[in-house]
């Protein structure tokens, strides 16, 4: 292999587009995995940054990938932050010194208008006519030299989704930052509604003069969207969709779920053998493996459930979705657009809450996030199991199964709580305000693999770093609280009694006794403040088992259907149902919302919530005969 | 309003129209004074223009919703956008003749 000296030079490029024109995808071909993702100072707003090393190896390219706009002139915080980074005035983000403006070839007419407001700048700038070759397929027509000539820019075809398919863009990249040099943040003005309509004749009068043909759209295509947005084809569809995506997180988890959970189980017969009896042993596999394990053993659920949203939304599905329910969420104060955001809340509020930034209203945003967490994510699911598992019968009721009855009416719960706070929210913002619907329905597409792929990879990324960081600690935490101090000589109580922890159970109990919640639970729920899923491992530690990690929940399951009435386990599961208990959750809403009001206002909200659901049920339960 | 006699009509709101009309749009309205979204300046009218909506442009209805209609799926140009009743109140459209 050659080697070649270190880039002399860098060259700093901002890719710019409107949404869904394939943006992203030729980033990810121009970087590869080569990415950081972080936020812009002082704004929520997802940066993502990858560099590469051109061809003739001198020059380092930084690329970043902008938020998808339609205009310079912004209607939500995503495309404000594109307006100020391309014009070079984003505090702390020096102007780039090259504008890659990333155009559909399928859908001209929406891009070329942002192409002459960006030329307007005056910056050096390349035009990618991404997605050539859909449109050569299809039967567009355009002469390329032309539309260059009358744009005065220089105009490549890229394919984001081949291999090679940057080629072009690369070499004019070449070009250009050899003669580019460093400039000054640009000034802005805000264009009147007459030179709106002026670009946009301009753009007409160039791709006439381009000889764009557009070509009709096809019958299939037209076909699919009559059935796909038929007002009653359209929602049976939707629903067969979803409840076909909820069986697949469940049954094809089922099987990595098992390897994992064997793995685990493995490694810490595996370190029980090679370390000698003692604190460090016990440190490493009551604390850290059962803690973590119980967590990662989720990990194939999160990544199917990710892998359909991603396909979907891929695919142009996920809008159309959204479109046919935006009246129904419109009812209760909500629009389309905050459908995305609440299925992704299914694999996990985090990713959920993120995707609220497509939302262009505040305070549409707001209720979204709020009822983000009340969507059953997946950190539930290990406590629903056990609990479920433990005390719900395995009977057939109908056709039905009884134990998957009750987890769908915890799934329901959720749901029907969600509609109740929209409710409320709406009710107090009363009906001042009007905000549009106004969402692009972008043209189908065949997902693309490599997309997928890098999607999963950076969900997988964020949630082990979730389970190395928070959850680790946590669980190191909980297991020094449980295991000191050592009981006095001659105790007879379990040594848990006499702990850190024992003592905070017993001072939480109070608080918990009208719920029908005992000290283990009590003592459980603190560490499971932080992250849900680690209760059934702290629930674990506190029944001061000493079976390995891999089999922690299936020993607790009948130690806790001996020691706890059905009212309990009842009550138990209502709490799982509202509680806020993720710290990471209300730490992404402060950062979303850049404030701690938010979060403070979502965990009072979700804990009153939580305690008069779980209140009622335990006195039901117990007046039913269930205590 | 719609056109059974294929006669040349006066310009209608696109509001008013059902699946599967065809035409173009005359003018876009200034009257709603509403915004997109949180940022300074994004009126109705300035966005529908942005995404296309501006006077020679075709538009046609592709889907309404059930009930009431609302939202619609409109293809203005190349691109289909979903607009609520609302929006489409301020998009004036000349029908075409059947």
């Amino acid at each position: 292999m050659t080697r070649f000296p270190p880039p002399t030079r860098t060259c700093r490029v901002a890719l710019v587009g409107v949404p869904n024109c394939g943006k992203t995808a030729l980033f990810n071909r121009l970087t590869g995995s080569n990415q950081k993702v972080a936020n812009y100072p002082g704004v929520t707003v997802e940066r993502k940054e990858g560099a590469f090393v051109g061809p003739g190896h001198d020059c380092l390219y930084q690329v970043i990938d902008l938020p998808g706009t339609y205009s310079l002139v912004p209607t939500t915080l995503d495309e404000a932050v594109s307006r100020d980074a391309v014009a070079g005035r984003l505090r702390g983000e020096p102007p780039p010194e090259l504008i890659i403006c990333v155009v559909d070839a399928t859908n001209l007419r929406l891009s070329l208008r942002l192409v002459l407001e960006l030329k307007e700048l005056g910056r050096p700038m390349i035009v990618a006519l991404n997605m050539s070759d859909l449109a050569r397929q299809r039967g567009y027509k355009l002469d390329r030299e032309r539309l260059s000539a009358e744009l005065g820019l220089p105009v490549v075809e890229t394919i984001a989704v081949r291999a090679g398919g940057e080629a072009e863009l690369v070499v004019a990249m070449e070009a250009q930052s050899a003669v580019t040099a460093a400039a000054a943040p640009a000034s802005l003005i805000v264009p009147g509604s007459a030179d709106v309509e002026r670009t946009q004749r301009e753009s007409r009068r160039i791709l006439d003069a381009a000889g764009y043909v557009v070509p009709l759209r096809t019958r299939a295509l037209q076909r699919l969207d009559g059935v796909v947005m038929n007002p009653l084809f359209g929602p049976l569809l939707l629903a067969v969709l979803l409840f076909l995506v909820f069986q697949a997180v469940f049954s094809w988890a089922a099987a990595p779920m098992e390897w994992i959970d064997a793995g685990i189980g493995a490694l810490g017969s595996l370190l029980q053998q090679a370390l000698p009896a003692g604190a460090l042993q016990s440190l490493l596999v009551d604390g850290v493996l059962s803690g973590v394990g119980a967590v990662l053993i989720f990990l194939p659920q999160i990544l199917i459930l990710f892998a359909f949203i991603l396909l979907l939304e891929d695919s142009g599905y996920l809008p159309r979705a959204a479109f046919l329910l935006d009246r129904l969420m419109g009812s209760i104060g909500l629009s389309g657009r905050s459908f995305i955001p609440l299925l992704s809340s299914f694999a996990c509020a985090i990713p959920g809450i993120m995707a609220t930034r497509t939302i262009p209203n505040m305070r549409n945003r707001i209720t979204t996030i709020m009822l983000a967490p009340l969507m059953t994510c997946s950190a539930r699911l290990p406590v629903y199991a056990l609990l479920i598992g433990a005390f719900i019968p395995h009977q057939a009721v109908g056709w039905f199964n009884l134990q998957g009855l009750v987890l769908f009416a915890l799934y329901v719960a959720g749901v029907l709580g969600a509609v109740l706070v929209a409710l409320v929210l709406k009710l107090r913002a009363g009906r001042s305000n009007y905000y549009p619907l106004l969402m692009e329905l972008p043209e189908y597409h065949w997902p693309n693999l490599r997309n997928l792929w890098i999607g999963l990879w950076e969900r997988t990324r964020i949630f082990l770093a979730r389970v190395g960081t928070i959850i680790l600690a946590l669980m190191v935490l909980l297991w020094f609280l449980a295991s000191y101090p050592a009981p006095p000589p001659g105790a007879t109580d379990p040594a848990i009694h006499y702990s850190f922890a024992g003592m905070i159970g017993n001072a939480l109990q109070s608080v918990f006794a009208p719920l029908g919640f005992n000290w283990q639970i009590s003592v459980a729920l603190v560490p499971g403040l932080a992250a849900r899923e680690v209760a059934v491992g702290a629930l674990g530690t506190v029944y001061a088992l000493s079976a390995g990690a891999d089999d922690v929940g299936a020993a607790l399951a009948p130690m806790i259907a001996g020691s706890w009435s059905l009212a309990t386990a009842l009550s138990l599961l209502a709490w799982y149902v509202f509680a806020p208990q993720c710290l990471s959750t209300l730490v992404t809403v402060r950062r979303e919302t850049n404030s701690w009001r938010y979060p403070l206002i979502m965990a009072g909200y979700l804990f009153a919530l939580a305690y008069v659901a779980a209140f009622i049920t335990y006195r039901v339960a117990v007046a039913l005969g269930g205590g | 309003m719609t056109d059974q006699d294929g006669q040349a009509h006066s310009p209608v709101s696109l509001a008013s129209l059902r699946k599967g009309a065809r035409g173009r749009v005359t003018a876009v309205l200034e009257d709603d004074s509403a915004q997109v979204g949180d940022q300074d300046d994004s009126t109705i009218a300035r966005r529908l223009r942005e995404i296309g909506f501006v006077p020679g442009e075709p538009v046609e209805v592709l889907e309404v919703v059930w009930p009431g209609g609302d939202p619609m799926a409109v293809r203005i140009g190349t691109t289909i956008f979903a607009l609520r009743r609302r929006e489409a109140r301020s998009v004036v459209v000349q029908i075409d003749a059947p």
